[in-house]
């Protein structure tokens, strides 16, 4: 299945997806047709279980595709829409066919079916039909909101010109409030969004090495390719380097995540993503010279989501302290054993 | 190449099965091996040690049971020399026979060396050292001028290695040598197999920067050898040799070198670190984790039978990047200064990783090489 959907996907971003309209997007905001051309062929109900309807692929199947939607630079929330149906796939619920966000930062309490309160840098916040988010508590509960007839909205955008919109409820009436899956913690929305962001940037960062690599082939100065020279190419070797290891991670993490998700796995995808995304964008930017800085090229396009996406769902500064912190609490004994593990001390 | 040869993959439950009793075996016979020895990590030489592990099977796994190997697959002899690699385990005697001599004479020796060496091997008994770098020739491998003219039956050696590991304690030496004149940068090479006790040959330690003596300089001085000591084809030896340093390259000792240090640290640093402290240890561990995966994923190309070279150096840089990193930040977390001698767990092995830690870009080809190697894999060169 994974090939089939890496394919598929592939096929239409490359039809869908030229530069221009990119930019395009970062003006107009929300492109209709092409999120119908999206929900028609069912990726949003990808992982959906059989029994509601979906194709019940898993993470694993699906690192490949979220991958595409970075390499693309996708401006709709395919990938938000993935993890949100997973996730009331998880607990039960009907998925929602339409374009659905997530929230992970929000303060949101709720009474009697009745929600307050606000979420933070909600992806597309201003455009989807539906947001979900877990409040947290004794016993913690997905709900369902439609900020379209409930919210008021704060409209902000990343540096990629994605829209990052701050949502607040007042006593408004959640679509729909099912409590958390066993096995699944009040964090993973951010867990989830976190594993999101390491597969785009995974995407947009080999992407970035091949714009660079195939440029230096081309380029001549001093008489010959830029590839030619040593210095050229060690930062690219290095380029390469990361952008494997980005590549690893973050498939270990799509691969250990499978009822609940791993959460070594992905804090270690996501410190080690951000990571390459800052080496790798410098890199790109660096051999490329004013050509890269200009408008008209499309490196920007790749770099300026890296720059936003490391930071999205924990920076690695938020991550690496909480995996930091978790190794330490363990202890120098169970340090090794943790590393073979692949999973933090209870 | 491209970095598609990267792939995520698990290590199979039987070889899985192993690290338990690699940890028993440890805890039974390392229980009180001090830190500062740990330290060593794969440099540190114990003959005994190496025996008890080769009766437990695990020197030589790789290598036929027919030998006296277990035909172990590459992800079994991982969990093995992991294991014994983040404890610090003192294997430099036999390393470079189970890392790679065995291999190679299993793969371009005759029957004769086989039957020779390799049941020697696997008993723990016959330590190897890898003869490559010159005086004149260090990353520059191809340029070396140690010659072996054939006079009738018999190899005429005459030269000078370098840098070699072990030389003062091995066996026998896998020695890159000039057999004939070429056209070819990278012909009219062979690789010999040669008794370190012959007549002619000198052993000399070089003290290093710490006046530890693990390299040597090697001089040979019309030491004969018998028609069949070469190994593999005359002329075939550049090609060898190539093959051999992707396997050299391609294991976790390129990146679990400062293991002790890093356990040290969490103890110093306490279960309750500061935002900085829990910052960059979370980083280091990340790092760690993810280097594991790519080193599995070289792994899995050599179960596959694939040729890890490019994928090797890839992990390899980047380890030794991560390794070297590891004194440095020990410096930034804690006001712990290192120790030659006194002080605590923690300034013993700090001051001797950060020592140590010049020669973890350098052993196995610079970094220099390394990136070199991937960007030729990039089409860049």
């Amino acid at each position: 299945m994974k090939e089939i959907l890496e394919a598929t996907l592939e096929k239409l971003f490359a039809d869908q997806l030229q530069p221009e309209q990119l930019i395009a997007s970062e003006q107009t905001q929300w492109q209709a047709p092409l999120w119908t051309l999206i929900e028609d062929s069912g990726f949003s109900l990808a992982m959906v279980p059989e029994a509601l309807g979906g194709a019940q692929a898993s993470w694993h199947e699906l690192v490949g595709v979220i991958e595409l939607c970075g390499k693309f630079c996708l401006p709709l929330p395919l990938p938000e829409s993935i993890f949100a149906n997973w996730l009331l796939g998880c607990c039960g619920a009907e998925p929602i066919t339409g374009p659905v966000s997530i929230a992970a930062e929000h303060n949101l309490t709720v009474h009697n079916g009745k929600v307050t309160g606000e979420m933070r840098n909600v992806p597309w916040g201003r455009s989807v039909s539906q947001v979900v988010a877990v409040i947290g508590g004794e016993q913690p509960l997905v709900v369902v909101m439609a900020p379209s007839v409930s919210c008021t909205v704060t409209e902000t955008t990343n540096i990629a010109g994605e829209p990052r919109d701050h949502l607040q409820f007042e006593q408004a009436v959640a679509e729909l409030t099912v409590p958390l899956a066993a096995g699944l913690t009040e964090q993973v929305v951010l867990l989830g969004g976190a594993m999101l962001r390491t597969a785009q940037i995974s995407g947009a960062l080999a992407e970035s090495m091949l714009l660079a690599t195939s440029y230096v082939n081309e380029r001549v100065q001093f008489g010959r390719p830029l590839a030619k020279f040593q210095v050229v190419q060690h930062q690219l070797a290095v380029l390469a380097e990361h952008a494997a290891a980005t590549r690893v991670a973050v498939q270990a993490a799509f691969a250990q995540s499978s009822g609940a998700l791993a959460e070594l796995a992905l804090m270690t995808a996501k410190i080690v993503a951000a990571e390459a995304a800052g080496i790798g964008a410098s890199t790109a930017h660096g051999v490329h010279g004013a050509i890269g800085f200009t408008h008209e090229y499309r490196l920007h396009l790749l770099t300026r989501r890296l720059w936003s996406w490391r930071s999205e769902f924990g920076s690695e500064a938020y991550w690496a302290e909480q995996l930091g912190q978790a190794v330490c609490r363990a202890g120098a004994e169970q340090y090794w054993p943790t590393i073979t593990r692949q999973e933090l001390s209870a | 190449m491209s970095i598609e040869q990267f792939n995520y993959c698990e290590i199979p439950a039987e070889a899985e099965a192993l690290r338990g009793q690699v940890r028993d075996f440890l805890q039974e016979n390392l229980a009180d091996f001090p830190p500062l020895a740990r330290a060593d990590s794969w440099m540190g030489f114990d003959p005994e040690f190496s025996r008890k592990l080769a009766a437990r099977g695990w020197v030589g796994m790789a290598l036929p049971k027919q030998y006296g190997g277990a035909d172990a697959t590459p992800f079994e002899r991982y969990v093995v020399i992991e294991e014994l690699l983040a404890a610090g385990a003192p294997v430099s005697a036999h390393w470079f026979a189970d890392r790679q001599s065995g291999p190679q004479i299993l793969t371009y020796g005759s029957q004769q060396q086989r039957d020779f060496h390799l049941p020697a091997i696997c008993r723990g008994e016959r330590f190897f050292c890898i003869g490559m770098s010159e005086p004149g020739s260090g990353s520059d491998l191809a340029s070396i001028k140690s010659r072996a003219v054939k006079q009738g039956d018999k190899w005429i050696l005459n030269g000078q290695k370098v840098w070699t590991t072990n030389a003062h304690r091995a066996h026998y030496m896998i020695g890159l040598f000039r057999s004939s004149d070429s056209d070819s940068r990278h012909g009219g090479m062979s690789q010999f197999l040669i008794d370190l006790r012959l007549p002619g040959v000198t052993v000399r330690p070089i003290k290093d920067l710490t006046g530890s003596e693990h390299f040597n300089e090697v001089f040979f001085d019309n030491v004969e050898l018998t028609a069949d000591d070469i190994i593999g084809a005359e002329g075939q030896g550049w090609h060898q040799v190539t093959a051999e340093l992707a396997v050299e390259r391609s294991g976790p000792e390129r990146f679990l070198s400062s293991m002790a240090l890093l356990k040290t640290l969490i103890d110093v640093v306490g279960a309750a670190p500061d935002k900085l402290q829990a910052k960059e240890i979370g980083r280091l561990t990340a790092r760690l984790v993810t280097l594991r995966q790519m080193s599995l994923a070289v792994t899995q190309q050599l179960q596959e039978g694939q040729n890890p070279a490019w994928a090797a150096s890839c992990v390899k840089d980047l380890g030794s990047v991560f390794e070297q990193e590891i004194p440095e930040l020990a410096q930034l977390l804690t006001d712990i200064a290192p120790t030659a001698q006194g002080g605590c767990d923690h300034a013993l092995v700090l001051a001797h990783l950060m020592q140590q830690a010049p020669s973890f870009s350098l052993r196995g080809g610079t970094r220099e090489i390394l990136r070199g190697i991937i960007a030729k894999g990039l089409g860049l060169r």
